[in-house]
C-alpha cells in the first residue's frame, strides 16, 4: 500500500505546484494579506506606535510646566516625542509640512488665568494626514484640561467651604495630581503583539482553504475520468486515500510553515517555541484536513465543494478569532467560538507566543486533536465512501 | 484451442429496483477481439464496470486470467487493461508523467522508463512526450488514453467506447490500433453503439440490451440466427415481371418480386448472385438501369431482436 500511496502523492504534489493558484492560496495572499494588515492596522496598538508633538511654551508658568510634565510622562513611556519649540510660527511650520502630528501653543497668561479661575485656552493644531496622531495629541490635551477643571472645581469646593488659602490649594493639588497613564489596551493581556496575532491569525485561516484540495482532488478525480483508472489499478482503496491525504497534509504544513518562517523573519512576528509550533501546525492542519473533509464530502461537485467549505471555513475563522481576538466579543458569539478549532489553534499560538511552554499549550492542544480525532474520522469515512462512490 | 483470458458466468448487479445487468454471460479468448453491441443504457459499462474491478457484482462471477475480478482483487486487476469511455489522463502533466505515473502503479520497476518509449512511440506522442497533455488536441488524448491501457501488457484490454467524440481520422487510428492488438494475441473486450465498428474489429459480438446478451457470435453466425438474407433491387428498362419468373429459377435466389419496372431478389450471399441476375435481366432484352444492394448488418440483427434501432 506505502509504495502506491507514495506514488499517489507526489503526483497531486507535482500537479498542485503546477497550478500556480494553489501556490497563491497558500503562501502568497496569506502572506501578503498579513504584511497588509500589519502595515496598515498595526500602528493603532503596537506597543511601539509613538507620535510626533510639537510645543510652544509662551507661559512659562506653573500649569504650563504641569502640562509640560505631563506631556514628559507620557513621552517616557514612548508614546509621543516631544520638541520644544520657540515660536507659535515655527509649530504651525512643522505641522504644516508633517514633521508633526500636533502642535500645543500655550498662550502667554495661561497659568495666571487658570489661578485665577479666568478663561484659559490651550490652543491644539492637528495635522489631518496624521488622523491617528492627531486624535492622540487631542486627546492629551483633553486630558489635561479635565484634570485642570478638576483642580479648578475642588478648588473653589473648598474656598465656598471656608478654606482660606486658595494658592496653597492649587499648590497641593497640583502636588497630587496623578499623572496620566497611556495604555495599549488592545495588546494587553492577549500574550500577543500585532504582528504576531495577524501572522498566526491569517495562516489559521488559510490553513483550512489549503488543506481542503485533498478531498476536492477525489471529486476532481471523479470529474475527471481518472478515478476509475485508479480503481482499476492493482491498488487498494486505502491506498487512494491515504496518497491524497498525505499530499493534502504535506501541502498544509509547508504552507503554514513558510508564512511561520516568513513572518518571523520579514514581520517580527513570534510564534513561540520551535517545537510547539510545530505542533501546533501539525495537529491544526490535521484538525484542517478533518473539518474540510467532513464539510466538502457533502457536496456532489468539486465546484460545490468548494463553495460549501469556503463558507464554513470563513465563518469558523470569523468566530474563532482569526482576525479579531474573541476576548472583544462575548456572551454567546465568545462560547460558541470555542467549538471551532480556530478558537483552539490562536489560543495555542497566543501561549506560545507568549513565551508559556509545552505544559501550558496542553490543554488547547487536546482541543485541536479532539477535533482532529473527531473531524478526521467523519472526515475520512466520507472520502473513502467518496473514492468508491460513482 | 486458445487460452479463455475472460470468463463471465451469470453477473448480476442491480441499482435499487433498477436492473443494470441480469445474467451476462460470455467468455473472451486470448488473441479475440470481443464485442459489447447495445444501445446507450442496455448495462454495456456497468457489465465493464465489474469486469474491471471498479463494482462489486450482486451476483455471478468474472474470472480474468484465472483469478476471480472483485473491486479488491489486486491479482486479477494486474491483468486487466482499462480504457475508459471518458478521457482518464491528468492534463497537468506530460504525456511521459502520465505514463509513468499508472506504470509505477502497476508495480512495473525497472522496465518501465523503455516501456513508457515503446508506448509514445506506439501511439505516436514521442516527439510530444514531454508537452503537458493539457495543450493536446483531442486526438493525440484519446491516443495517449489508450496508451496508459497498453502499458503494461494486459493479458485483457477493456475499451469502454473509445471512439465517442472523436474525430474520422483519429477514430480510424484508434480502430487500426485495436486491430493490431487482437492480431498480436491481446483478448480485447470492446464496447460500443456503433455497429460498423463491432463489425470491422470483432471476432465476436454479444449482444446485450436491458442487462441481457440476446445473442451471440460472429456476424454471420448472427445474421443467419435472425434468418435475415442479402437484398438485390434492380431497376430495368421495362417491365420486370417479364424477367421475374427467370431470376427465380436462378440457384441461390429465396424469392423474386416486380413491380413496375423494379424488381426485388432475396438471395442467401448477394455477391454470388448478382452476375447471373444481371445476365438473366440483360438475355431478356431489358437493361439495368441501376442496381442496390442491401446485406444484413448488426444493426438489422438489432432491429430484429429487439424491435428498436441501436442509437434509440
Amino acid at each position: 500500500m506505502t509504495g502506491a500511496a507514495f506514488t499517489i502523492t507526489a503526483k497531486d504534489l507535482k500537479e498542485r505546484f503546477r497550478d500556480r493558484s494553489a501556490i497563491m492560496l497558500a503562501v502568497v495572499v496569506p502572506l501578503g494579506l498579513a504584511f497588509v494588515l500589519n502595515l496598515t492596522l498595526g500602528p493603532v496598538t503596537e506597543q511601539s506606535f509613538s507620535t510626533e508633538i510639537a510645543v510652544h511654551d509662551a507661559d512659562g508658568g506653573p500649569f504650563a510646566a504641569g502640562f509640560d510634565e505631563m506631556l514628559a510622562g507620557v513621552e517616557a513611556e514612548g508614546f509621543v516625542v516631544v520638541t520644544d519649540v520657540d515660536s507659535e510660527e515655527e509649530v504651525r511650520a512643522l505641522v504644516r509640512d508633517h514633521s508633526v502630528s500636533t502642535g500645543y501653543l500655550v498662550p502667554e497668561g495661561f497659568s495666571q488665568a487658570v489661578a485665577a479661575n479666568d478663561e484659559a485656552e490651550l490652543v491644539v493644531v492637528v495635522d489631518p494626514d496624521q488622523p491617528i496622531g492627531s486624535e492622540v495629541g487631542k486627546a492629551l490635551a483633553d486630558g489635561f484640561a479635565a484634570e485642570v477643571n478638576a483642580v479648578r472645581l475642588s478648588v473653589a469646593t473648598a474656598v465656598a467651604l471656608g478654606a482660606d488659602d486658595p494658592a496653597g490649594l492649587v499648590a497641593a493639588a497640583q502636588e497630587s495630581r496623578p499623572t496620566i497613564v497611556l495604555a495599549d489596551a488592545l495588546t494587553e493581556g492577549r500574550g500577543f503583539d500585532f504582528s504576531s496575532f495577524y501572522a498566526t491569525g491569517i495562516a489559521v485561516f488559510f490553513m483550512f482553504f489549503t488543506v481542503q484540495f485533498g478531498v476536492l482532488s477525489i471529486i476532481d478525480e471523479r470529474e475527471n475520468g481518472t478515478m476509475p483508472r485508479l480503481l482499476a489499478a492493482p491498488i487498494s482503496t486505502q491506498s487512494i486515500l491515504v496518497g491524497k491525504l498525505l499530499a493534502s497534509f504535506l501541502v498544509g504544513v509547508a504552507s503554514t510553515v513558510v508564512l511561520w518562517l516568513a513572518t518571523t523573519l520579514l514581520m517580527g512576528a513570534e510564534w513561540g517555541g520551535s517545537l510547539i509550533a510545530i505542533i501546533l501546525i501539525a495537529a491544526g492542519v490535521t484538525a484542517a484536513m478533518g473539518l474540510t473533509a467532513a464539510v466538502a464530502t457533502f457536496a456532489k461537485t468539486a465546484e460545490q465543494a468548494g463553495a460549501i467549505t469556503a463558507f464554513v471555513v470563513v465563518v469558523f475563522g470569523m468566530l474563532g478569532g482569526t482576525f479579531f481576538p474573541v476576548s472583544r466579543i462575548s456572551g454567546a458569539f465568545s462560547a460558541i467560538s470555542r467549538v471551532t478549532p480556530h478558537f483552539w489553534l490562536m489560543e495555542g499560538f497566543r501561549r506560545s507566543s507568549a513565551g508559556e511552554g509545552i505544559s501550558d499549550i496542553l490543554p488547547p492542544l487536546g482541543a485541536i486533536l479532539a477535533f482532529a480525532i473527531v473531524l478526521g474520522s467523519i472526515g475520512l469515512i466520507r472520502s473513502r465512501d467518496l473514492v468508491r462512490h460513482r | 484451442m486458445a487460452d479463455v483470458i475472460l470468463e463471465c458466468r451469470d453477473l448480476r448487479k442491480a441499482y435499487g429496483d433498477l436492473i443494470a445487468v441480469d445474467g451476462v454471460g460470455f467468455s473472451v479468448e486470448a488473441g479475440e477481439t470481443y464485442g459489447l453491441l447495445g444501445p446507450n443504457g442496455a448495462g454495456k459499462t456497468t457489465t465493464i464496470s465489474m469486469i474491471a474491478g471498479l463494482l462489486d457484482n450482486d451476483g455471478g462471477v468474472a474470472i480474468v486470467s484465472g483469478n476471480e475480478i472483485t473491486t479488491k482483487s489486486t491479482a486479477a486487476k494486474a491483468a486487466i487493461g482499462l480504457v475508459p469511455q471518458d478521457l482518464a489522463i491528468y492534463p497537468d502533466l506530460t504525456a511521459r508523467e502520465n505514463l509513468r505515473f499508472f506504470g509505477k502503479l502497476y508495480d512495473m520497476g525497472g522496465s518501465l522508463n523503455e516501456r513508457v518509449d515503446e508506448i509514445l512511440d506506439i501511439i505516436e506522442l514521442s516527439d510530444r512526450a514531454d508537452d503537458q497533455t493539457k495543450e493536446y488536441s483531442g486526438g493525440m488524448k484519446r491516443r495517449l488514453n489508450i496508451g496508459i491501457g497498453l502499458l503494461h501488457k494486459p493479458d485483457l484490454l477493456i475499451l469502454d467506447e473509445p471512439t465517442v467524440g472523436v474525430d474520422p481520422q483519429s477514430r480510424n487510428a484508434i480502430l487500426e490500433n485495436v486491430e493490431r492488438l487482437g492480431a498480436e494475441g491481446m483478448a480485447v473486450l470492446y464496447t460500443t453503439h456503433y455497429m460498423e465498428e463491432a463489425e470491422r474489429l470483432c471476432d465476436r459480438v454479444g449482444i446485450i440490451d436491458e442487462g441481457q446478451i440476446i445473442a451471440e457470435g460472429t456476424r454471420r453466425d448472427l445474421v443467419a440466427l435472425v434468418g435475415e438474407r442479402d437484398r438485390l433491387h434492380l431497376e430495368l428498362s421495362g417491365d420486370a415481371s417479364t424477367v421475374s419468373d427467370a431470376v427465380s429459377t436462378i440457384d441461390g435466389i429465396e424469392s423474386c418480386s416486380s413491380a413496375g419496372s423494379e424488381l426485388e431478389v432475396v438471395t442467401v450471399s448477394a455477391s454470388h448472385a448478382l452476375p447471373d441476375v444481371v445476365l438473366t435481366v440483360t438475355e431478356s432484352g431489358l437493361d439495368v438501369h441501376s442496381i442496390q444492394v442491401s446485406e444484413p448488418d448488426l444493426e438489422s440483427v438489432f432491429l430484429h431482436l429487439t424491435g428498436k434501432a441501436l442509437r434509440e
